[in-house]
C-alpha cells in the first residue's frame, strides 16, 4: 500500500522518515538505517539512568494523555521482586487517528526496539504489543519484524548476548475500542471482556496478572530509540511554543481536506499553516466549517480557535480543545454538523463496555436523541436534555468514554447551536407527535 | 414479558449451533500444538482465551457455541464465561456468514468523505441488499463496522482478512469481481 | 486481634472512626447513614459500576463512588449536596430510560431498590421519548427467571455465581445497552445456592419461580426464623400470607450463613402448611378416641404415664425447650430417647467458610444430643413389652406396625398422627413456625426463632403442653413463656449455662460458653 504523500518540507520527519520505504521493514533494511544501536546501548545502560534519558526528553504519551512518560517509567519500582509487564497499547480505535497503523507498517523495528528498550528500563521481560484485530497488515509486519528480531538474537532469553531476558509478543485484539484505554486492555490481554478497571490500584502497583505493568503508546515507544541515541536535548529542542511539549507529533489528517494522510511536525506548529499549507487546504469551492484536533474524544473547534492554535498539548487547550491522540478531523461547509455529532455518539454507543450506567445507557439515549434531531423529529427540550445527559455523563464514570461521548455534544451544540436549532425548527409534526412532545 | 426460552434447549444446528453429537473438535495435531505454543507466552490459561477463540474462528469461520465449550474445557474456564468474551468482541462471528464478509466503516470521519454511498454499492453489487444479511448464494456478507484506523484512506473496508484502502462507489464493482 | 490503624474523617457531618482500607460507604454505614447503592454488597468482591453511591468528598475534583473509593484522614465527606444529589438522579434516570413501567406487574415492587431510591432521589417524570429495549423473559433453571427488560446491570448475580457459588454458569452478554446477563445453553442456575441471585437482585430481574405472582412484598407478614431443615441453623424471615407461609428470606448472620441460605431450605416450606394437622386433644375412652379439653388429655397423658417405662421417639426438629422437658420425662421414667433424621448430600458455599447444605435435614439434632436423645435409624429398637411410647413428633413411616404394638399405650405429642397407630392421648403440638423456641446448630450456635403464624385448631405450643404435662406429674412447676423454660434449661445444663434469650438475641451464641457469653 501507498504511503499517501510526499515529505512537506516543512514536516519534521523523525519517526516518518522511512514511511513508504518498503525496505524499511527488514531487520536489514532497518539496519542499515541504525535500527538496534539504541538497544544495544540501552543494554548496556541501566534502566534507571535510560529512565532519567527519557525524562529528560520530555516524551509524554502519545496515545491521548499525554502523561510524562519517564516519570510513567519511574512508577515502576526495581527489585520488588515481582514479574513486571511492558504493554505496547496498539489498539488505535479513537476515530480519525491512524498514525501507529503507520509506524508499524512502515517501521515494524522501530516498534520492536522501543518495546525492548521500555521493557528493559522498567525491569520487564515480557512486553505484549496489544494490536486491534483489524490491523491485519501492520499485525503481519510486526509478527515479522518480531521474528527477525528473535531469529537475529535480538529479542529472547539472551537479548544481544547480554544474558538478560526480553521477550516481544503480539496479542490480537477483537473489535473493541474500548481495549485502547490502558485497564481494559490489560483485562483484554488477561482473557476477559474489555472492561476497564478502578484505579487505584494503579497500573504500577497491580495490572496485568496482577502484576507492576506500564502501558504505552505505539508512537511513544517508537521515540524511544532515536531519544536514547540522539540525547534528550536533541528532543527537547524540537519544541517552539511551550517548554513543556517537546519533540515531534504524528498527526493523523482526515475528512474534508486536499491531502489526507499522516504528516509529522515539531511541537508548536501553527495549526492554521498545518491545515492550509500541509494539508492542502479544503477541496475545491469549499471551505473549512469545524475541525477536531485529537480524535473524536477532544472538544470541536471552530475555525476561528483552529487558526489561532499552536499544535502542542498547551495550546490546543488554550483554544477550546485538546492534543489527544492528535487524529486531525476537517469538517467543511458540505457537512452538517448535527449528522457528524451524530455519527460520533453512534460510535461510543457502540463502542460502551456497558458497566456504568452513565455511558451504557447516556451514549445511547443521546444518539437516539441526536439522530431525531439529524431527522427532523427533533424538539427545544432535546438540546437542554441533551446537554445536561452529558454532564451527568461527565466525571461520573470508571473511565472516560461516557466523557469522550458528551464532548462533541456539549462543544457542538455550544458552537453549532445553529444548525441544531435550524433542524428543530424546520421539523414536520405528525399529529401523533404532537401529542408526545 | 414475552415468551420464555427455555434453558434446556436441544442445540440445533438450523439455529447455527454445533450439536453434541457431531461436533468436531478444532484443537488438534498441528492445531492443538500451535495453542500449546500460545499457553507458553502467558503466566494464566485465561490469557490465551482471544488468540484461542481467533484460531477457531480461522478454521471455521465462526465460533459455535460447540467451540466455545471446547475452548472453555481446554483453558479451564466455563463455557458462560467464554461466552461472555465472545459476545463483547464485535470480530468474533457467532454465526456462519458469507465466504467473504465485508465490513465497511461509516464512522465520522468517513463518514464525511461518502462512506454510505458506498455501502450502498456494496449492498447492491453484492446482492444482499440489506446489512447483516449472507447473499443467496452464501458469498457475501456486508455490515457496517466502526472506525478501522485508516481515516486518511476514505472509505476503508475489509474483505475478510484483507484491508482495502480508499474503497469509492465506483470502485466496488473491480473489487468484486476480482475476488475469486 | 493485631493493632488495626484507625482512620477519622467526617461523613455528612459526623465524626467517624474506621479502620484503614474501610470504604466511605461501609463508613458512612456505622454514622447510621446509608449511601444509596446497587452493585456494592458486603460479600462480593467490590464491583463500582452501577455508579450510584457517588458523593461529594472535599477537596477532590470528581465525585466518589462511595463503595469503592478507601477513607482517608481528615476527609470531608458529603452525602446529600446538591452536586451529589443530581448526579444519583441522574444515574436513577439513566436507569429508568429502559426500565419498563411493571411495577403493577412485578414482583419486586414494595421491596424493590429501585423504587426505594427513585422515591427518595430520583425524578417525578420522565425525559426519554424514544423506544425502550426489549428482551423476552429467560428461564435460567433451577428456582429463578430472568427479565432482561428490567435488569440494571449491577452484576451482582454474576459476581456470587462467580465468586462464591464457585459455579460462573452466568455471564455479561453483548456491549452497551444492548448488554444482558447470558447463560450458557444447557446450563442454568441448578448450584445449590444458585436461587440466592433472586435476594442479591436489587429489582425485578431475578425472580423466583417458586414465589411468582403468589403475593405482594407488602402483604407479607414477617418474623425472625431460623430455617429448619438442616442443621446448619441459616437465619431466616419466615414470610406469611393469610396464616401460610408464603416464602423463606434470608436474614443475616455473619456468623452463621452470613447473608444466604440454600436452595433446599428456601424451597422445602410447604410442609410447614400442611393441613393434616392435629389439631385437637383427643383422649381414648371406652376404645373410642374422642375430642377432650386440654386439661382433661394431659391428665389422661399422665396417668398413662404412670403405667410402666417410657420409651421416647422425638423429632430432631423440636425446639431446645420441647427437648429439653422431654429429657425430665425420661429422667422420671427411666426408658430411652432416640430421634431419627432423613439425610442428604451436603452441598457447600465454597467461597464462604463453613457454610453448606448439612447431611442431617433437620434444625435441632445438635440440640436433641446435647439433651440426652440418641440417633437411631430404628427407633423402636429398645422398645419392650408394656412401655408406653411417647411419639413426639415422629411420623413412624417405615416403622413396622408390629412392633408398635409391643408398646403397652402410646401417647402422640405431635403436629401430625402417625397412620395406622391407636394412640391413647393426642396432644396436638405447634410447628417451630407457630411457637417461640430456639435451635442448637451443628457448631453448637444456639439461635432463636419467633412465632410467624398461628397454630391450627387447638394445637399449642411444644413447650406449652410438655411444661403442663409435667406439672400434672409434678416434676415441674408451669411455665409461661418459652424464656423460663429456656432459663430452666440453662440452669439445668452446663452447656447451656449464662445463656438466656436476651443474651442469645437475634444472633445467637454457642454453647459451651460456661459463664462467659459474648455480648451481641
Amino acid at each position: 500500500m501507498g504511503f499517501p504523500h510526499k515529505l512537506h518540507s516543512r514536516e519534521t520527519p523523525v519517526l516518518s522518515e522511512h514511511f513508504g520505504q518498503a525496505e524499511a521493514r527488514s531487520l536489514d533494511g532497518w539496519k542499515k538505517r541504525g535500527g538496534y544501536q539504541a538497544l544495544e546501548k540501552a543494554l548496556g545502560m541501566t534502566p534507571a539512568d535510560i529512565v532519567s534519558v527519557i525524562k529528560e526528553s520530555g516524551l509524554r504519551g502519545r496515545g491521548g494523555a499525554g502523561f510524562p512518560t519517564g516519570m510513567k517509567w519511574s512508577f515502576m519500582k526495581p527489585g520488588d521482586g515481582r514479574p513486571h509487564y511492558l504493554c505496547c497499547n496498539a489498539d488505535e480505535s479513537e476515530p480519525g487517528t491512524f498514525k501507529d497503523r503507520e509506524v508499524m507498517r512502515w517501521t515494524p523495528h522501530a516498534l520492536v526496539e522501543g518495546c525492548a528498550i521500555g521493557a528493559y528500563a522498567i525491569g520487564a521481560e515480557t512486553c505484549y504489543v496489544y494490536i486491534r484485530g483489524e490491523f491485519t497488515e501492520p499485525l503481519l509486519y510486526m509478527e515479522q519484524a518480531i521474528s527477525e528480531a528473535y531469529s537475529a538474537g535480538l529479542l529472547g532469553a539472551n537479548a544481544m548476548g547480554t544474558g538478560k531476558r526480553v521477550d516481544v509478543h503480539v496479542h490480537k485484539g477483537a473489535g473493541a475500542y474500548i481495549c485502547g484505554e490502558e485497564t481494559a486492555l490489560m483485562n483484554s490481554l488477561e482473557g476477559r471482556r474489555g472492561n476497564p478497571r478502578i484505579k487505584p490500584p494503579f497500573p504500577a502497583v497491580a495490572g496485568v496478572f496482577g502484576q507492576p505493568t506500564t502501558i504505552n503508546n505505539v508512537e511513544t515507544l517508537a521515540a524511544v530509540p532515536q531519544i536514547l541515541m540522539k540525547g534528550a536535548e536533541w528532543y527537547k529542542g524540537m519544541s517552539r511554543s511551550n517548554p513543556k511539549s517537546t519533540g515531534t507529533k504524528l498527526y493523523s489528517v482526515c475528512g474534508n481536506v486536499r491531502n489526507p494522510g499522516t504528516f509529522e511536525v515539531e511541537m508548536g506548529f501553527p495549526f492554521k499553516d498545518f491545515l492550509y499549507d500541509l494539508c492542502g487546504g479544503p477541496l475545491d469551492g469549499r471551505k473549512f466549517k469545524a475541525v477536531i484536533p485529537g480524535g473524536a474524544s477532544v472538544p470541536i473547534q471552530t475555525m476561528e480557535e483552529a487558526d489561532a492554535t499552536l499544535m502542542d498539548y498547551e495550546g490546543f487547550v488554550a483554544q477550546g480543545s485538546m492534543l489527544g491522540s492528535g487524529g486531525v478531523i476537517v469538517i467543511d461547509d458540505a457537512q452538517s454538523m448535527v449528522r457528524v455529532i451524530a455519527r460520533l455518539a453512534r460510535f461510543f454507543a457502540h463502542e460502551s463496555c456497558a458497566q456504568c450506567t452513565q455511558c451504557r445507557e447516556g451514549t445511547a439515549w443521546t444518539t437516539k436523541i441526536l439522530e431525531r434531531i439529524r431527522d427532523g423529529q427533533g424538539t427545544t427540550e432535546d438540546l437542554d436534555t441533551l446537554m445536561d445527559i452529558a454532564e451527568n455523563m461527565t466525571g461520573t464514570t470508571i473511565c472516560v468514554l461516557s466523557d469522550s461521548c458528551a464532548t462533541p455534544v456539549v462543544s457542538g451544540i455550544r458552537k453549532f447551536r445553529s444548525e441544531f436549532e435550524s433542524l428543530i425548527q424546520g421539523r414536520r409534526v405528525f399529529p401523533a407527535m404532537a401529542a408526545v412532545a | 414479558m414475552g415468551g420464555v426460552k427455555s434453558p434446556d434447549a436441544a442445540s440445533s444446528s438450523a439455529s447455527g449451533h454445533d450439536s453434541g453429537d457431531d461436533y468436531r473438535p478444532v484443537f488438534y495435531g498441528s492445531v492443538s500444538s500451535e495453542l500449546d505454543t500460545l499457553l507458553s507466552r502467558y503466566p494464566t490459561k485465561m490469557a490465551a482465551l482471544l488468540p484461542a477463540l481467533w484460531i477457531v474462528q480461522r478454521e471455521r469461520g465462526w465460533v459455535s457455541e460447540g467451540a466455545m465449550a471446547e475452548v472453555a474445557s481446554l483453558l479451564e474456564l466455563t463455557p458462560a464465561y467464554v461466552k461472555g468474551v465472545v459476545t463483547f468482541y464485535t470480530m468474533y462471528h457467532q454465526h456462519p456468514v458469507g465466504k467473504y464478509f465485508i465490513q465497511v466503516c461509516t464512522t465520522a470521519p468517513c463518514g464525511i468523505c461518502g462512506a454510505e454511498d458506498v455501502v450502498k454499492s456494496f449492498l447492491k453489487h453484492t446482492g444482499t441488499g440489506e446489512l447483516g444479511t449472507t447473499s443467496p448464494d452464501d458469498r457475501f456478507t456486508v455490515i457496517e463496522v466502526e472506525c478501522l484506523g485508516a481515516c486518511g484512506f476514505a472509505t476503508p473496508v475489509m474483505i475478510n482478512e484483507d484491508f482495502i484502502e480508499s474503497v469509492t462507489p465506483d470502485s466496488v464493482p473491480t473489487l468484486l469481481a476480482r475476488l475469486p | 486481634m493485631a493493632e488495626e490503624k484507625m482512620v477519622s474523617l467526617t461523613i455528612e457531618g459526623r465524626p467517624v472512626t474506621v479502620p484503614e482500607g474501610t470504604s466511605i460507604l461501609e463508613a458512612a454505614k456505622t454514622a447510621g447513614i446509608l449511601i444509596p447503592h446497587y452493585c456494592y454488597h458486603p460479600s462480593l468482591p467490590i464491583p463500582g459500576v452501577c455508579r450510584m453511591c457517588l458523593v461529594e468528598v472535599e477537596k477532590a475534583p470528581k465525585l466518589a463512588a462511595s463503595c469503592a473509593t478507601s477513607v482517608a484522614e481528615g476527609q470531608v465527606v458529603h452525602v446529600h449536596t446538591d452536586r451529589a444529589l443530581e448526579a444519583r438522579k441522574g444515574v436513577l434516570e439513566f436507569l429508568l430510560i429502559n426500565h419498563p413501567l411493571d411495577c403493577p406487574i412485578c414482583d419486586q415492587s414494595g421491596e424493590c431498590e429501585l423504587q426505594d431510591f427513585t422515591y427518595q432521589e430520583g425524578r417525578a417524570d420522565s425525559r426519554y421519548r424514544d423506544p425502550k429495549r426489549f428482551n423476552p423473559v429467560e428461564d435460567f433453571g433451577g428456582d429463578v427467571i430472568y427479565v432482561p427488560n428490567r435488569c440494571i446491570l449491577c452484576t451482582r448475580c454474576v459476581r456470587f455465581m462467580d465468586d462464591l457459588a464457585h459455579d460462573t454458569v452466568l455471564n455479561v452478554s453483548e456491549r452497551g445497552d444492548r448488554a444482558l446477563i447470558g447463560k450458557f445453553e444447557g446450563k442454568g442456575l441448578t448450584h445449590p445456592w444458585a436461587a440466592n441471585v433472586i435476594d442479591l437482585c436489587p429489582v425485578g430481574a431475578l425472580l423466583s419461580k417458586d414465589f411468582l405472582n403468589k403475593a405482594r412484598a407488602w402483604e407479607l407478614d414477617r418474623a425472625a426464623s431460623i430455617c429448619p431443615n438442616c442443621t446448619q441453623g441459616c437465619n431466616i424471615m419466615l414470610e406469611v400470607r393469610d396464616n401460610s407461609v408464603a416464602r423463606l428470606k434470608p436474614r443475616p448472620n455473619e456468623e452463621v450463613n452470613k447473608y444466604f441460605i440454600c436452595d433446599y431450605g428456601r424451597l422445602n416450606y410447604r410442609w410447614i402448611n400442611r393441613q393434616d394437622r392435629a389439631d385437637l386433644p383427643m383422649v381414648r375412652s371406652g376404645g373410642v378416641l374422642a375430642s377432650a379439653e386440654w386439661e382433661v388429655a394431659i391428665r389422661a397423658a399422665a396417668n398413662v404415664l404412670r403405667e410402666g417405662r417410657v420409651s421416647l421417639v422425638v423429632s430432631p426438629m423440636l425446639s431446645n425447650e420441647a427437648l429439653f422437658l422431654l429429657s425430665l420425662l425420661l429422667e422420671r421414667n427411666g426408658g430411652t430417647g432416640v430421634f431419627r433424621v432423613a439425610t442428604g448430600d451436603e452441598a457447600p458455599l465454597p467461597g464462604v467458610e463453613d457454610l453448606a447444605l448439612r447431611r442431617d435435614r433437620a434444625a435441632n439434632v445438635f440440640g436433641a444430643e446435647l439433651l440426652g436423645f440418641t440417633r437411631s435409624d430404628n427407633p423402636l429398637e429398645s422398645l419392650a413389652d408394656g412401655d408406653v411410647l411417647i411419639i413426639a413428633d415422629d411420623d413412624l413411616n417405615g416403622v413396622d406396625a408390629a412392633t408398635v404394638s409391643r408398646a403397652r399405650s402410646i401417647i402422640v405429642i405431635g403436629t401430625t398422627v402417625p397412620d395406622s397407630i391407636s394412640p391413647a392421648v393426642i396432644l396436638p403440638i405447634s410447628n417451630f413456625a407457630e411457637e417461640e423456641g430456639t435451635f442448637t446448630n451443628l457448631r453448637g450456635r444456639v439461635q432463636r426463632f419467633t412465632q410467624a403464624k398461628a397454630a391450627p385448631g387447638l394445637a399449642r405450643p411444644s413447650w406449652l403442653v410438655l411444661g403442663d404435662l409435667l406439672g400434672v406429674i409434678g416434676l415441674q412447676e408451669r411455665f409461661f413463656l418459652p424464656s423460663e423454660v429456656f432459663s430452666n434449661l440453662a440452669q439445668s445444663r452446663r452447656e447451656f449455662s449464662g445463656l438466656s434469650y436476651d443474651t442469645l438475641g437475634m444472633r445467637g451464641l454457642p454453647v459451651l460458653n460456661a459463664g462467659q457469653p459474648v455480648a451481641v
